[in-house]
């Protein structure tokens, strides 16, 4: 059996799986220290499902812990930075263009080094042992910890960064080297941003890391511990411990994913609606449709492959704006009704009619029209059967513009109601064949995180006037189904979700830039390494 | 006119949209724009009429893969050493340079050289939008030669080009761009300020911030950016037609390589039944059909933007799903002559159908 838990800034959720689907869930305030809040959830999916500890074989968790220390920019490592590409590049030194505040945090230990590939497998510059060394060495004399380290074309060939991390840890034993092949894809000044990122989590990440397995060994639990990341996929919490940028966008995907686990639906949209906002978000293939606009965090420009979600104003706090002389209309006229954008947000317990306060939001509304059951309804302010169709028929609208902005093609298409908020929807969307309210839709989070599974990645440069496109693909194909077994995932399992080929018009040839991403549903047994830091060595097609 | 740190994202913005789809995403230029204008202050753009008829004026810009200009960054030292090494040829100071195409990252391109040597840049380029070889500048139309023309690259590494032919500097400099890494800086078209005010597109930089400060400015103030980048586009005189296409998704994409450039097609369906479009590119977008009915042809500008930034999205950035509106703006009346079209019109491309203007395809009620 498997415990899914996610670490929201409010509530802790947690979901007991089974083979036969969700045994038991729970809904817990998050603590300060992190670790007793989770215990707590464990402790109450246990007990309510008459589980015993010995019985669950791995936990994962999805936190937000990462994405707000970023925003916040609190709790930050200073950071020691290593870019293999001299001469080129030095035009553009890492940490152009970042927000003062965020650098005056991590420092400006920059080092610009020869070294990194070009795109046809050529070095640059040879790798300069001396100079990593030295670099080492200075980092180590100022105090600092935490190394990035970015190399020219990494993504196609890593060896130079494994070296010089090797290097590193040499002259600097104490020292944790974040390497930008592990982190991110093509995009030199994105990829080196995110391993900088990833660094400056360094402390933190041990920290929470360590207190969920303070939370395991307080319930005397003997599970493996994984953390979701940005795809849907898992990674080991040693891994993550290293790697918490891999992290920061779990959160909706793991709504997204748990939303088509309840439902069995693998294509479709998914709404989740919060207190302030509904997240529309496509499901492909099972998974999040991912955005093409480069994510920017903490204002920081990088490449993540993040999910592509439309965020609407409108959730359970949402304010209806509507003069109080209008409650009875018979005829509102239409100019005189505005649903949000803001909301209450977690005020929603005390200034919500139905909770005894004086505003009128959308779970007033949707409390008096019968849609959600709730509260005190006889709290809410009478209103006549037209204003309080006209208030429910904005809120429909607004979905469903949402709805049609989001769908990739044009005929109808299932829709999942998650989230707390998610009475606000309908039985009928214009644009939806069919809403589908799953069981557990409140803990949908906490559902992704239980049922992620092991994800794999593989990008390559490949002439096709050299090599055949049929061969280059299918060794491609062979070798991220190499990784994902080799990470944990059950072999028959292992499916290629996305491929990429870009064309790079400008070189001779057929040259295609090819990326290559598989799944594979986790394997249960224990005593594996599931650790998937391991990188095979990519080898250059040409 | 002096152009300070503001003026560069609304220049990069600009760049991006008047490439058609082609010439990269400027970010990196902007960013080394950037760092260009701290360490030196700012750069001066200065019109055509104000140079000296005998003034000599260096066009200048990057030639390779966009996709390898993101990995393989600039050394810094590049444009400066093609630029001293045309002085030392030429044996006589350069004026003032330019960008060989304002559209893509190559807009943003001379602007390094201009702040690091203190000369200006000239308010025109050689393309008026991105197109995917050397000889397809107005510069080669009109019979100016791209000699002598240098060519560097990050390591250090300086060729001099000497041809007498336009077509086969390209192609000598195309295959330079290969063995340097896939990118290198080129200075060509060296020519005199008479030529520049007879021959270059003229006001196709100020156009371009002038329309990404327009964009800024609406949304920031919450108001419609498609509708303030097609106001200010007409507004420069040297885009003056401006419409969208078509607001959909993308629902097919489909790529394949044909004589060493990226060609494919991508189809967009409309929202609540609007119909379909298909647009063909090589490298930049060139032909755009609505339902089959042609509706915007090269060298007028078509450009495929996300519905809710107005960012512009470059072709090997396009993918399946994403929601999008389709922008065509007129291209610069040089651009249309009859004597341009052979070089960089349909039948250039070989696309089998003559040019005809966007504003003359699209009339008010289908607009």
């Amino acid at each position: 059996m498997r415990i899914g838990v996610d670490v929201g800034g409010t509530n802790t959720d947690a979901v007991l799986i089974d083979t036969t689907g969700v045994a038991s869930s729970t809904k817990q305030p998050t603590t300060e220290d992190v670790s007793s809040g989770v215990a707590a959830a464990i402790r109450e999916v246990l007990a309510q499902s008459g589980t015993a500890p010995s019985e669950v074989t791995s936990v994962m968790i999805g936190t937000t812990h990462f994405t707000n220390a970023l925003v916040e920019r609190a709790r930050l490592d200073r950071v020691g930075i290593i870019r293999l590409a001299s001469p080129s590049g030095e035009a553009l030194p890492p940490l152009t263009s970042w927000p003062e505040a965020l650098v005056s945090q991590i420092g400006d230990f920059v080092f610009l080094v020869p070294g990194g590939y070009e795109v046809d497998g050529r070095e640059i510059a040879p790798f300069d042992e001396k100079k990593v060394r030295s670099a080492a060495r200075s980092c180590r004399e100022s105090g600092i910890l935490s190394i990035a380290v970015s190399s020219a074309f990494a993504p196609l060939n890593a060896e130079m960064e494994t070296r010089a991390e090797r290097v590193i840890l040499e002259e600097h034993p104490k020292a944790t080297v974040s390497l930008s092949h592990a982190v991110g894809r093509l995009g030199l000044i994105e990829r080196e941003n995110g391993t900088i990122l990833n660094a400056a989590l360094n402390s933190l990440a041990g920290h929470v890391i360590a207190s969920f397995e303070q939370a395991m060994s307080e319930l005397g639990l003997d599970a493996d511990l994984y953390i979701s990341q940005n795809d849907g996929t898992l990674i080991a919490a040693s891994h993550a411990a290293r790697y918490p940028v891999m992290t920061i966008g779990s959160g909706p995907t793991n709504s997204m994913r748990g939303a088509a686990y309840l439902t069995g639906i693998s294509d479709g949209i998914v709404m989740d609606v919060g207190g302030t906002t509904c997240d529309i978000g496509v499901l492909a293939n099972g998974f999040p449709r991912e955005s093409s606009i480069s994510v920017n965090i903490g204002g920081v420009r990088t490449n993540f492959r993040m999910p592509d979600t439309l965020a609407l104003g409108l959730g359970g706090g949402t304010r209806i704006h509507l003069d109080p002389a209008l409650y009875q209309a018979d005829d509102l006229p239409g100019a005189a009704l505005q649903v949000g954008p803001d909301s209450v947000g977690y005020r929603i317990g005390r200034d919500s009619f139905v909770f005894g306060g004086a505003t009128l939001t959308a779970s007033d509304v949707a409390v008096a029209n019968g849609h959600a059951n709730f509260g005190d309804s006889s709290l809410v302010p009478s209103l006549s059967p037209a204003t309080s169709k006209a208030v429910w028929n904005k809120m429909q609208q607004l979905l469903e513009t949402g709805l049609d902005r989001m769908k990739t093609a044009a005929g109808d298409i299932p829709v999942i109601a998650v989230g707390g908020g998610s009475f606000l929807i309908g039985e009928t969307l214009k644009g939806a064949s069919r809403i589908v309210r799953p069981p557990h839709a409140d803990v949908a989070n906490a559902v992704g995180a239980a049922i992620a599974q092991i994800g794999a990645q593989v990008e390559q440069i490949v002439d096709y006037s050299v090599t055949p496109r049929e061969v280059a693909l299918q060794e491609i194909r062979d070798e991220v189904a190499r990784k994902v077994a080799m990470a944990g995932g059950l072999a028959e399992t292992v499916e290629i979700v996305d491929m990429e080929e870009v064309l790079l018009s400008y070189l001779p040839g057929r040259s295609t830039q090819i990326r290559i991403k598989a799944v594979g549903d986790f394997a249960a047994s224990r005593g594996q390494d599931h650790d998937t830091s391991e990188k095979p060595e990519l080898r250059h097609a040409h | 006119m002096r152009i300070e740190q503001p003026s560069l994202a609304d220049l990069a913005y600009g760049a991006a949209f008047l490439g058609s789809g082609g010439g990269g995403d400027p970010y990196y230029s902007l960013l080394l724009a950037e760092a260009a204008i701290r360490r030196c202050g700012h750069f001066d753009l200065i019109a055509p009429q104000d140079l000296a008829d005998d003034a000599l004026v260096a066009p200048c810009g990057w030639i390779g893969a966009p996709t390898v200009s993101i990995e393989k960054l600039p050394n810094g030292g590049e444009t400066i050493a093609g630029l001293r090494r045309l002085e030392t040829i030429l044996n006589r100071k350069i004026d003032a340079v330019l960008p060989i195409e304002i559209g893509g990252g190559n807009g943003l391109a001379p602007l390094i050289a201009a702040a690091e040597m203190g000369i200006p840049v000239v308010d025109c380029d050689g393309m008026g939008r991105a197109f995917p070889e050397s000889q397809m500048a107005i510069f080669n139309i009109r019979g100016l030669s791209a000699c002598p023309s240098v060519v560097t690259a990050a390591c250090g590494s300086l060729s001099v080009i000497e041809t007498n032919d336009n077509l086969a500097h390209e192609r000598i400099a195309r295959s330079l761009s290969v063995a340097l890494g896939g990118i290198a800086h080129m200075v060509e078209y060296p020519m005199s300020g008479a030529d520049v005010k007879a021959h270059a597109i003229p006001g196709s930089v100020s156009s371009a911030i002038a329309i990404g400060k327009a964009v800024r400015h609406a949304r920031s103030d919450g108001h419609d950016p498609f509708v303030a980048l097609a106001n200010a586009l007409e507004a420069t005189g040297v885009y003056p037609h401006c419409l969208t296409l078509i607001d959909g998704k993308i629902t097919d994409l489909e790529r394949e390589t044909q004589g060493g450039f990226s060609v494919g097609t991508v189809t967009i369906e409309g929202f609540g039944n609007t119909g379909k479009m298909e647009i063909i590119f090589q490298n930049e977008n060139l032909i755009a059909r609505h339902d089959g009915k042609i509706r915007a042809l090269v060298p007028d500008i078509i450009t495929i933007m996300d519905r809710e930034t107005a960012d512009t999205i470059t072709t090997e950035r396009l993918k399946y799903g994403q929601r999008v509106k389709v922008v065509a703006a007129a291209a610069p009346a040089m651009l249309r002559e009859a004597s341009a079209l052979p070089f960089i019109g349909p039948q250039a491309f070989g696309l089998g159908v003559e040019f005809e203007a966007v504003e003359d395809l699209n009339t008010r009620e289908t607009a």
